[in-house]
């Protein structure tokens, strides 16, 4: 390890750029949305952002869910089966 | 058909060279298989050929038709990425088993009868079973022996089926079925079993992670997508395959998140999609059924990509573990960005192939008004991302650097996955090689500023979520566990089972033996004497006639009488327990007196019959 190179996330700021660069092309999208022409198949999904938001809500609810519901229910120890 | 031979053929009969070839040879006939084989295929024109009459009926190696090329050319595709990526596999047999089941899957591919269709399916299992036991550990042994019980078991169910449909309609060919009667069921459930139906599915997660590195690559490929091409062949639209696809999207996402060993993570997400097409042929329109076959093709390639640099990760440092690995891309930098392009696809990232093919299916919903069918396809589109997309690369690549210091696989794993990965942007990026091969004309534009736009911001979104959680910590740890699954019942009710068979059942056994034991050994020492029994009632009878006597009228003549026949019993005892054998001097009846009997009895029986039953 002492005379490794240094890579890529070795060096933290590099990591906060990433970071950065990410956010940035959130705002973006979300910015260019208005200006697409949507043809929604129902109402709801011709709102702008609609697939931002929902993408954000539903990974949330499924880490959320699969954590303090599926795990709870369904964790057992590595050699259960044993 | 001239000039062209069946797939199946080629690939089953070929597997038997195998072990006579060694080294070099044998490399160069693996790969030459699979291109004699696409080379084949082109030459296939639609229609119904091979046949050949079988007792009254016909079997059919040959039915070609759009839909069955569609997955002939892939099926082929993919049997020679994953024999490149297998090339350094040393035993023969493992070669083999892959063979015959990439063989057995293009026989269903284009089997037009359901004989055939039944003995490629039991074929497929079998090899597939072989696959997973060349996994050589006491979990592959076990998963192995139960993948081949659940596949039996389909198997049957697809039997019998086929047996009434053939009784029913005097038809053994194969086509569009629909449900619509205890024969349609009975193969409805032998192809979702394969297809991993909600609570049918188990076999999937349990099985596929326990294979060899690149044994899981053909799996991946084979069973679940023939199982697709079957459906979409024998029932499409039918409404309830709507609702099982979308089960199928959703709920394994769940358990992708808190699964620790990461080919069981790729595992649950190929059911959620293969999801996506049983949906697809749910909704049965021209432009979902399109959906379904592209899906199909695009996702053998992104899956298979996917279990190679997974396979590649297993191969360089023996470990598959979410909580062991970490910090790979650091050395093993071209394999990272293989994962990175499969993570891409199976997300369905404009320009590749997962954007192009999953689009339609989803469109068809929008198109059809099923909102909440759309609603769920949405967000297992979101969730696919969120766990194949990236926790798969995260955790085996980047993450916290768990400090092992590896290299690139050989140069035949990095080609396969270079050949999958350009196949995966290649179809992004140009579609109309694949449009032109689906079973309907297409009439579908997926590159428009909306659909873009949307599918960035959905899984733009997604990963910021996965971000957010990450960083404040919210995000599950992983774990080392055993998650629970519909495998439960079987595995436990097996171990049940076996209890029973050992505890009571075999108490049971061991009490009637002993007693009958028991009476054996009794009746022969009778048998051996049976002047024994009338002696024994005798002398028993008259001493007790002579101690009731006794008992009555006191007297010393029955006492005297009682103390001289219990005397005569001891004696007797004695005679019993000395084994007495049946002498010459004991008097005897002629054999000619049974003979007799069994006459007289042989007479009776024969006069009743004659007389008062038989009238």
């Amino acid at each position: 390890m002492n005379k490794e190179k240094e890579h890529f996330f070795d060096k933290p700021g590099n990591f906060k750029k990433f970071l950065g660069g990410f956010y940035i092309s959130l705002i973006l999208l979300i910015v260019i949305d208005f200006f697409v022409h949507k043809h929604p198949y129902f109402a709801w999904d011709g709102y702008p952002s609609f697939y931002a938001a929902f993408g954000f809500v539903a990974c949330v609810g499924l880490v959320l869910g699969a954590k303090y519901i599926l795990r709870i229910i369904v964790k057992r120890r590595e050699d259960y089966y044993d | 058909m001239i000039n062209a031979i069946p797939p199946a053929i080629l690939f089953i009969l070929g597997a038997f060279f195998i072990p006579f070839l060694r080294g070099k040879l044998r490399s160069a006939y693996l790969l030459i298989l699979p291109v004699i084989a696409f080379l084949n295929i082109l030459n296939m024109r639609e229609g119904v050929y091979w046949t050949v009459g079988f007792l009254d009926y016909t079997i059919t190696f040959g039915k070609v038709d759009k839909l069955s090329l569609a997955f002939g050319y892939i099926f082929i595709i993919v049997a020679f990425i994953a024999n490149l990526y297998a090339l350094r596999v040393k035993e023969a047999g493992q070669h083999m088993s892959a063979c015959i089941y990439a063989g057995s899957a293009l026989g269903i591919t284009f089997a037009g009868d359901l004989l055939s269709l039944f003995i490629f399916w039991e074929c497929m299992a079998v090899s597939a079973a072989f696959l997973i036991w060349y996994g050589k550990t006491k979990d592959s042994r076990a998963a192995g022996f139960r993948y081949l019980l659940v596949h039996l078991f389909g198997g049957l169910c697809l039997l019998i089926g086929a047996v009434l449909h053939v009784y029913e309609t005097g038809s053994i060919e194969f086509g569009y079925l629909g449900l619509t009667g205890l024969a349609s069921y009975l193969i409805f459930t032998g192809f979702g079993i394969n297809a991993a139906f909600p609570v049918l599915h188990a076999w999937l997660p349990d099985a596929y992670p326990e294979s060899t590195f690149s044994g899981t690559v053909f799996l991946s490929a084979y069973t679940t997508k023939s199982a697709v091409y079957v459906l979409a062949r024998a029932f499409p639209g039918t409404e309830i395959l709507v609702w099982i696809g979308a089960a199928m999207t959703a709920f394994p996402i769940f358990y992708a998140v808190i699964e620790n060993n990461l080919r069981r993570v790729l595992s649950y997400s190929l059911i959620n999609q293969v999801g996506f097409m049983v949906t697809g042929i749910g909704i049965g329109t021209a432009l979902s059924l399109n959906g379904t076959v592209a899906h199909a093709f695009c996702h053998i390639l992104y899956k298979a990509l996917l279990f190679m640099s997974m396979g590649a990760v297993l191969h360089q440092t023996g470990k598959i573990n979410a909580t062991d690995l970490g910090g790979l891309y650091k050395t093993m930098p071209l394999t990272t960005i293989f994962c990175i392009v499969g993570a891409a696809s199976i997300s369905g990232f404009p320009l590749t192939s997962g954007f192009v093919s999953k689009s339609m299916i989803v469109s068809a919903s929008g198109y059809g008004g099923l909102y909440i069918i759309w609603f769920l396809l949405i967000f297992a589109s979101a969730g696919v991302f969120h766990h194949s997309g990236i926790k798969i690369p995260f955790f085996a690549f980047f993450s916290h650097d768990s400090g092992i210091r590896t290299k690139e696989p050989p140069l035949n794993m990095l080609l396969a996955m270079g050949i999958a990965a350009f196949l995966c942007i290649f179809i992004g990026v140009f579609p109309g090689p694949l449009y032109s091969i689906l079973p309907y004309p297409v009439d579908y534009v997926p590159y428009t500023g909306a659909h873009v736009i949307d599918q960035l911001q959905l899984l733009f979104f997604s990963a910021l979520a996965f971000t957010l959680l990450m960083l404040s910590g919210v995000y599950p740890a992983e774990i080392r566990a055993v998650n629970l699954d519909t495998d439960w019942f079987y595995r436990k009710f097996g171990k049940a089972f076996m209890w029973f068979c050992n505890v009571p059942l075999t108490g049971l056994r061991l009490g009637v033996q002993n007693f009958s034991a028991g009476a054996i050994k009794s009746l022969t020492k009778f048998g051996a004497d049976p002047l024994l029994i009338p002696e024994i009632i005798t002398r028993y009878t008259v001493l007790n006639i002579y101690q009731i006597l006794a008992a009555i009228f006191p007297s010393q003549r029955f006492k005297d009488k009682c103390a001289e026949f219990e005397f005569k019993a001891g004696r007797m005892l004695k005679i019993t327990q000395s084994g007495r054998v049946y002498g010459t001097d004991l008097p005897r009846r002629p054999i000619g007196l049974g003979v007799l009997l069994s006459f007289i009895f042989l007479f009776i029986y024969a006069f009743v019959y004659l007389v008062f039953i038989k009238r």
